[in-house]
């Protein structure tokens, strides 16, 4: 089996991989790292996201092998260093941007990627960047609020609940 | 899905001569690929990444004013680059979602011909030439149907060169479960004429809608397309809009690109 090596979370790993292993199976199989969901089949549902050389990616729809010599970053490399919620999950947690949680992670990164960019995004906007992550829970109406909130940003400026 | 061989080649040379294998295919981005596979609606026994090609890759002007945008180039790319053209530089913003563009490519999507992309209307629409490894097609001649194009085995998408437009526009009803084109239409106006093609609507695939070139050549206004009739023969229609519907979208997804060109 080929070999792949990359940084995730800023540590270097590596392993051995079936060249059809998607990344997304590498990273919660091989390196036990189950905060990143695989929420469908179809590359629809963004439970998945995850940052690949600093770029939103779906890791089901990626080879491990693509993502080889890459530096990845995954939902459990986003708290702060003393292990304590960083702002982004911080907020979610403050709005209840989340009910079962599980489309949470890669609503996380892909807040994460959109922050990068624009720091203080409108509502609009916001929708926009999510467009590839579907929540069955919330209505999405606390998310936008959790990232609102998360840039400093007033979150009375969107409709009431 | 089944499994496979995997190739990274850094050259085109070397992304042929791997593609000459029995049942290689290339991978590009991935983005409909890797869920085809995983369907088992495809199942290569190779597979060429053709990701790590930086010839494959860039936008440039060339000295007649057209612009090439390399197959491997993806979608994000295409929408940031201050040389793209408005109509086109909507089309690659609204492509799925912002994960999607940073993955899929130009050759990939006009490769794969899915009957409601967007990327196919832009090419008709604009008259773009696709250059291959091994020729010159126009759009004119590339695209023969639902998934069908002139692509011979092993053949791939270098990059495709477009005329620039003075003029343009691209509207797309999105289809909101897939967000892609439940119809999208892609207005281009040169000196020389007006060119109108449609994607999502047909069964055939994209198509030019002639009738409304003609009577936007006489006359650049929404007014002008009131009296042209669309049949829905031969016109999709699935759970998410009857023939009927799309038929009727045609023209209204015309004019909101005829007011909105720029
Ligand atoms: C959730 C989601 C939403 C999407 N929404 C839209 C949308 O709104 N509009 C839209 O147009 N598309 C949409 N797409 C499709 C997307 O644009 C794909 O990226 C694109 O259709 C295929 O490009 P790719 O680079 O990913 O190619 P791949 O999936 O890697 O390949 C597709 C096919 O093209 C072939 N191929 C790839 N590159 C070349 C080349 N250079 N030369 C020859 N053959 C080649 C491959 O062998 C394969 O058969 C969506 C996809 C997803 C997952
Ligand atoms: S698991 Fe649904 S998009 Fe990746
Ligand atoms: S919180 Fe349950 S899917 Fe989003």
């Amino acid at each position: 089996m080929p070999d792949v090596k990359m940084i995730v979370n800023g540590k270097k790993v590596s392993g051995f991989v079936e060249c059809r292993t998607l990344l997304v199976e590498f990273i919660r199989n091989d390196l036990q790292l189950t905060g990143t969901h695989v929420g469908c089949d179809t590359s629809q549902c963004g439970a998945c996201a995850i940052h690949v050389d600093g770029k939103l990616v779906k890791a089901c729809t990626m080879l491990a092998l693509e993502a080889n010599s890459c530096e990845v970053s995954t939902i459990e490399g986003q708290a702060n260093e003393d292990g304590s919620l960083n702002f982004i999950q911080q907020a979610f947690k403050d709005h209840h941007g989340l009910q079962c949680g599980f489309c949470t992670p890669g609503m996380v990164m892909a807040t994460a990627d959109l922050l990068k960019t624009n720091s203080k995004p409108t509502e609009l906007e916001i929708r926009d960047h999510l467009e590839g992550n579907i929540c069955r829970c919330t209505g999405y109406h606390n998310i936008v609020k959790a990232i609102l909130a998360a840039s400093g940003q007033d979150t009375s400026l969107i409709a009431a609940e | 899905m089944y499994n496979f061989e995997f190739k990274q080649p850094k050259t085109i040379s070397e992304a042929l001569t791997a593609l000459k294998s029995d049942e290689a295919q290339a991978l590009a981005g991935g983005q409909t690929l890797i869920p085809t596979m995983k369907q088992r609606l495809a199942s290569p026994s190779s597979i060429v990444s053709l990701s790590e090609i930086p010839e494959m890759k860039g936008i440039c002007k060339n000295d007649d004013g057209s612009i090439s945008i390399g197959g491997g180039t993806t979608h994000a790319d295409v929408a940031n680059n201050s040389n793209i053209f408005p109509g086109l530089v909507t089309l690659a913003e609204n492509i799925g979602d912002a994960a999607v563009r940073n993955r899929g490519t130009i050759g990939g999507s006009l490769a794969n011909n899915d009957p409601a992309a967007c990327y196919p209307a832009a090419a008709l629409s604009a008259g773009a030439t696709i250059v291959t490894n091994a020729r010159e097609i126009s759009a004119d001649d590339f695209f023969q149907g639902m998934f069908e194009t002139a692509l011979d085995e092993g053949e791939i998408i270098l990059s495709v060169r477009f005329p620039v437009p003075f003029l343009s526009s691209y509207q797309k009803f999105i289809q909101p479960a897939s967000r892609f084109a439940m119809v999208g239409v892609f207005l281009s106006n040169f000196d020389n004429g007006i060119r109108v093609a449609v994607t999502g609507a047909s069964e055939e695939g994209v198509y030019r809608w002639v009738e409304a070139e003609g009577a936007l050549k006489d006359n650049f206004s929404e007014s002008a397309l009131n009296d042209l009739l669309i049949e829905p023969k031969g016109i999709i229609g699935d759970i998410h809009a009857s023939k009927e519907y799309r038929a009727h979208l045609i023209k209204v997804m015309t004019k909101r690109a005829v007011k909105s060109a720029s």
